[in-house]
């Protein structure tokens, strides 16, 4: 992580985090009014430690308001909004076609499209490397190390059921 | 049976084929995780975690060990040749080992990094072994509220002490707190933060966040960077250490070793800030001023000694305590959690085998890693030519067999995408990682000793400070909250920034 210079000004970003920080408080705090209050002896139940932790997120969103005003936080460098939506998209049709396809093929996908996101092209070689890939890798941690992998029809075809 | 009867009967056990076998792949491991730039010994273990459900308890902690170990090594050798630290205990390393590269002296450099680290390893491992049973018999005599202190001094020194900003690091913390409340209570069974989805009853799993965070986030971070890689410094010239290489390195590696050890062992922060206190220490006692900022060797050893001495000295409160301090140890105690041990005093006595094998197979380690590093330095250089998209497309598509493993839902994985993004928003803005991972592991065990505490007390808060362990604890904890920010308003606040905690 490299330091940024510092500006002073406004920081829009800050504003944004200390709402994220606020919205996970105000989770905490409404998720803890549901908890039926049952201290026991210690007068200390399940509602009141997430209490304790928003209060202490709310705080910390009320000082990182400040700070953005200050402009205190250090300014994000400029990103390369590419190579991340590759990756996301890899991630993402892996995640839906897990069940559907298998691990082999949605393994491959999300190597080809991260491989793809870094600047190696063409898009069908990266998916076809991570295709021998995950195939090495389902052989080995599934048939051997007995890890419980979805398998799809290729898997089937493959190593059989 | 005193401590070294006992290391004795865990070298015979450490000793045993399959025992070493682990313990070899646990370091190869851990050096190559060091040596590739962006992940470190916390994401290894922690990708490794699902896939040792299988195996044997003993082996796999021994493992793991190594892999800290080795990543520890390996971390210098990317720092020397690349200088891009290949962990975060390796930056000081950067600074003077960069530039004897630089100067046709990599080799010296390289050498003198892994045997500072041999001695300092065997040193360290030596203490551990010995200090671990008067660490145990100290432990028996704490409570839940001297536990609960101590817990809050290691969430104080993970999150606000070091690093360039309290506010962030404390934000990161409060963010893996809220998340470690999310799941089934383990005093009363009440429903936290579950909103009826049966994946989120179990709580969070700490592989699944410190695997999105260290990996994804990283990935993404890299992927999203617009400047081009750095060169590799090519080994040139002798890489033995010539007999003035050798007068002017042993002393800092003992020097260093002596700094790392007590700053690993005490919930004081990690291998990085060792690490930085040691290079500052040698700047101060060095007869070659005029070396340090261009190449000096001292600059090297001492560091690495000291980052080696704190990562043996961080398994004191975790193996003792069940007291992680660092990101790695958080995931190791997850790791033991996985066998259905819980580190502590009564590990000494239920486990005394098992915990007395691992102690010695440290030792073990430790010359495999000289082996390793030394005559087959060549070998490990060239994982430094991986392509990047190569590189990260693999440890992406490992990152996600983690998951799958345990667990092939899609909210699992769901979990794993949205928290990588968070853990690349938290790069990008500077927040620190790290404690979001020790947040999410200590919270709940912080929570649990508070509350029994306080019902020990008949929920009088004051019981918290009436001892006088637990009130030191908690004015230590005030104090290094407040006295950081003080420095930092008074513009000295440069020094803790380099001392920055981050990864690992």
């Amino acid at each position: 992580m490299s330091q940024q210079p510092v500006e002073r000004r406004p920081n829009g970003a800050a504003f944004v985090i200390a709402a994220g920080l606020a919205v996970m408080a105000g989770l905490l705090l409404w998720d803890a009014s549901g908890l039926k209050q049952d201290g026991g002896y210690a007068g200390v139940g399940p509602a009141d430690v997430p209490r304790l932790v928003a209060y202490g997120l709310l705080v910390l969103a009320a000082l990182t308001v400040v700070s953005g005003l200050r402009g205190d936080l250090p300014r994000a460098p400029r990103q390369a909004p590419a190579p991340i939506l590759w990756i996301l998209g890899g991630l993402g049709l892996q995640l839906t076609l897990l069940h559907v396809v298998g691990f082999v093929m949605s393994g491959a996908l999300l190597f080809g499209m991260t491989a793809r996101g870094l600047g190696r092209k063409p898009l069908w070689l990266t998916v076809t490397v991570g295709f021998g890939v995950s195939l090495i890798i389902y052989g080995v941690f599934d048939r051997l190390l007995r890890l419980n992998l979805p398998g799809g029809p290729l898997e089937m075809l493959i190593f059989g059921g | 049976m005193d401590s070294f009867g006992l290391l004795m009967q865990g070298l015979q056990a450490a000793l045993d084929p399959m025992i070493l076998l682990y313990a070899l792949i646990g370091v190869t491991l851990g050096t190559a995780v060091g040596v590739l730039p962006g992940i470190g010994p916390a994401l290894t273990v922690a990708l490794l975690l699902p896939v040792t459900y299988g195996l044997d308890p003993a082996g796999s902690l021994i493992m793991f060990a190594g892999i800290y170990y080795g990543g520890m090594y390996g971390g210098s050798t990317t720092s020397i040749l690349l200088n891009t630290p290949g962990e975060s205990a390796s930056i000081v390393t950067a600074i003077e080992g960069n530039r004897m590269a630089r100067s046709g002296r990599a080799g010296p450099a390289l050498a003198t990094a892994a045997i500072g680290s041999f001695v300092a390893g065997l040193i360290a491992t030596l203490l551990l072994a010995f200090l671990a049973p008067q660490v145990v018999k100290l432990a028996l005599t704490l409570g839940p509220r001297e536990y609960f202190a101590l817990m809050v001094l290691a969430f104080v020194t993970v999150s606000a002490t070091f690093g360039d900003s309290a506010l962030r690091g404390l934000t990161s913390l409060f963010i893996g707190l809220a998340l470690a409340c999310v799941g089934i209570d383990s005093l009363t069974g009440a429903e936290r933060l579950a909103f009826d989805v049966p994946q989120l009853k179990d709580g969070i799993e700490t592989t699944t966040l410190a695997v999105a965070l260290f990996a994804l986030g990283e990935a993404f971070a890299v992927a999203g960077m617009l400047r081009p890689e750095e060169g590799m410094h090519k080994i040139t010239g002798r890489v033995r250490m010539t007999t003035q290489d050798w007068a002017r390195s042993w002393k800092s590696w003992l020097r260093g070793t002596f700094i790392g050890f007590p700053i690993g062992s005490m919930p004081a922060g990690g291998a990085d800030v060792a690490s930085f206190l040691s290079y500052a220490a040698e700047k101060k006692l060095t007869k070659h001023p005029e070396e340090f900022g261009n190449g000096a060797i001292e600059g090297v050893a001492g560091p690495e000694a000291a980052n080696n001495a704190a990562a043996a000295g961080t398994l004191v409160p975790l193996l003792t305590l069940g007291l992680p301090t660092t990101a790695t140890a958080a995931i190791m105690l997850a790791g033991f959690q996985q066998f259905g041990l819980q580190p502590g005093p009564l590990l000494f006595v239920t486990n005394a085998e098992l915990v007395w094998a691992l102690i010695a197979s440290l030792l073990i380690a430790n010359v495999m890693l000289v082996v390793l590093n030394l005559p087959l330095i060549g070998l490990w250089i060239r994982l430094l030519t991986i392509p990047r998209p190569w590189l990260y497309a693999g440890i992406l598509l490992f990152a996600t067999l983690g998951t799958i493993g345990v667990n092939p839902s899609p909210v699992e994985l769901g979990m794993l995408i949205l928290f990588g993004l968070m853990g690349y928003g938290m790069r990008l803005y500077g927040y620190p990682v790290a404690p979001v991972v020790v947040g999410l592991i200590l919270g709940p065990m912080a929570e649990q000793q508070l509350r029994r505490a306080l019902a020990i007390a008949q929920g009088d808060w004051t019981t918290l400070v009436s001892t006088p362990v637990s009130a030191t604890l908690l004015a230590i904890s005030a104090l290094f909250l407040v006295l950081p920010i003080l420095m930092r308003l008074r513009g000295r606040g440069g020094v803790l920034s380099q001392v920055a905690g981050d990864a690992d």
